[in-house]
């Protein structure tokens, strides 16, 4: 079995996994990361959406060797202790969720999202967000949070 | 779970070649594709030999009037390159449209054009610059046009165990536009309805080289020539884009499925046909 080391949310992990692990069930299952949703298995949805280096990808659709060495973060590693993350925060206020199946999605996304636009505009966040779907809501609230959140994290 | 399978990660490319020879090896790239392909076993590989440390594959770069870049680059990079912005805009266009961020982060120059799908983004951009493929195997190297690569719905040249190591193409001419539209159901994530790439070159007053290139209205893409030729050597009326948009128009053999009707797509050829080469004409007349 291979062997992965990697940084999720600032600390080195080291996994046996099989080849054929996707870096989703490596860290729901094993890391028990649970944060990260699984709900289309077919790449569309976005509810697994985690950053590898930066970058925001679909960790159902990444074998987990292929993270070897890098630095994941997930949900679980926006906020600092009970202090939620400004785009979290944003969700909450903003009622940018109502099942909240897609939330973790939704929010990697945006924060990824944010880090690259420095002036966020509603367009930027509406074609941002066209890999996550949310079957609840609607996007409107979703926006507003994204853009409320984009803007506190640049305070 | 889905089938198991050996999984190398070779460090160089020579090593890599090597392991692709074998029977039942197929290579992994940026897995929007395959991954989901394995995950629905459409695809069951004995062996997967991934990319991922192959960096020799993946960059941009510009000399001597030639762009060339590395399979492995992806469509993120495309949009960050300063390079690709000032030689390809109708590429930079499609690129903004494909899928979504996530997917753009991950997904490859090469596994778009090798996936074969005739609805491929990236396709017809480069089908208009005239881009060529190089192909490596243990075997060798060898550099095609891409319009020679596609023999029919998700069919290609490739042997057995070649991969595509670069993308190339010389930069266009400050006097020529390049244009791309995406014709799709809804903007993110979703699959080409009728995709169109336009180039123009314009030199006194006439287009001395004209492509037209359609995606998902054919088994594969491709260039309609007769359009084309009704547009080269000629100052440009809206008289000869109309016949241009019939010709591209009349040469498109779509299909009806749950995504349009063939009606409708041979409709939307002919309507952005001549949209777009009538944009390109204005921006250099």
């Amino acid at each position: 079995m291979p062997t992965v080391n990697l940084t999720v949310n600032g600390k080195a992990v080291s996994a046996n996994v099989e080849a054929r692990t996707l870096l989703v069930n490596l860290l729901r299952e094993q890391l028990g990361l649970t944060g990260t949703h699984v709900g289309c298995d077919t790449s569309q949805c976005g509810a697994c959406v985690v950053h590898v280096d930066g970058k925001s990808v679909k960790a159902c659709t990444l074998l987990a060797v292929q993270a070897n060495g890098s630095k994941v973060t997930t949900i679980e590693g926006l906020a600092s202790g009970d202090k939620l993350h400004p785009m979290q925060e944003a969700f909450r206020e903003h009622h940018g969720l109502q099942c909240g199946f897609c939330t973790p999605g939704m929010v990697m996304s945006a924060v990824c999202l944010a880090q690259n636009h420095p002036n966020l505009t509603e367009k930027d966040v509406r074609e941002g967000l066209e890999g996550n779907l949310c079957r609840c809501t609607g996007y409107h609230n979703i926006v507003q949070a994204v853009l409320a959140g984009a803007q506190a994290m640049r305070r | 779970m889905y089938a198991t399978f050996d999984l190398d990660r070779p460090g160089d490319l020579a090593a890599a070649l090597a392991i692709l020879r074998t029977k039942g090896a197929v290579a992994l790239a940026g897995g929007t594709n395959l991954i989901v392909d394995m995950r629905a076993g459409r695809e069951r590989p004995q062996r997967v030999v991934s990319l991922d440390k192959l960096g020799v594959l993946r960059g941009i770069r510009q000399a001597r009037g030639q762009v060339t870049i590395g399979g492995r680059t992806t469509v993120t990079d495309l949009l960050l390159s300063p390079v690709i912005a000032k030689t390809a805009p109708a590429l930079v266009e499609s690129a903004r449209q494909f899928a979504g961020q996530m997917v753009r982060n991950t997904a490859t120059v090469a596994g778009n054009i090798a996936c074969g799908s005739p609805a491929a983004d990236l396709v017809p951009p480069l089908f208009a610059l005239d881009a060529r493929l190089t192909l490596v195997s243990a075997r060798g190297r060898r550099t095609v046009p891409i319009e020679s690569f596609f023999i029919g719905y998700k069919k290609d040249i490739r042997r057995p165990g070649e991969l595509i190591s670069r993308i190339s193409w010389k930069a266009p001419s400050s006097r020529s536009c390049a244009l791309f539209y995406k014709l799709a159901r809804r903007k993110g994530d979703a699959i080409t309805v009728v995709g169109v790439a336009v180039a123009l070159d314009v030199e006194r007053g006439r287009c001395r080289r004209a492509r037209v290139a359609l995606g998902a209205v054919a088994p594969t893409v491709f260039r309609a020539r007769e359009a084309e030729a009704i547009l080269e050597g000629q100052t440009l009326t809206p008289e000869l884009i109309e016949s241009a948009a019939e010709a591209a128009a009349a040469a498109a053999r779509p299909i009806d499925d749950i995504r349009a009707s063939a009606a409708y797509r041979r409709h939307g050829v002919h309507a952005l046909v001549r949209r777009l080469i009538g944009q390109a004409w204005e921006k250099l007349a």
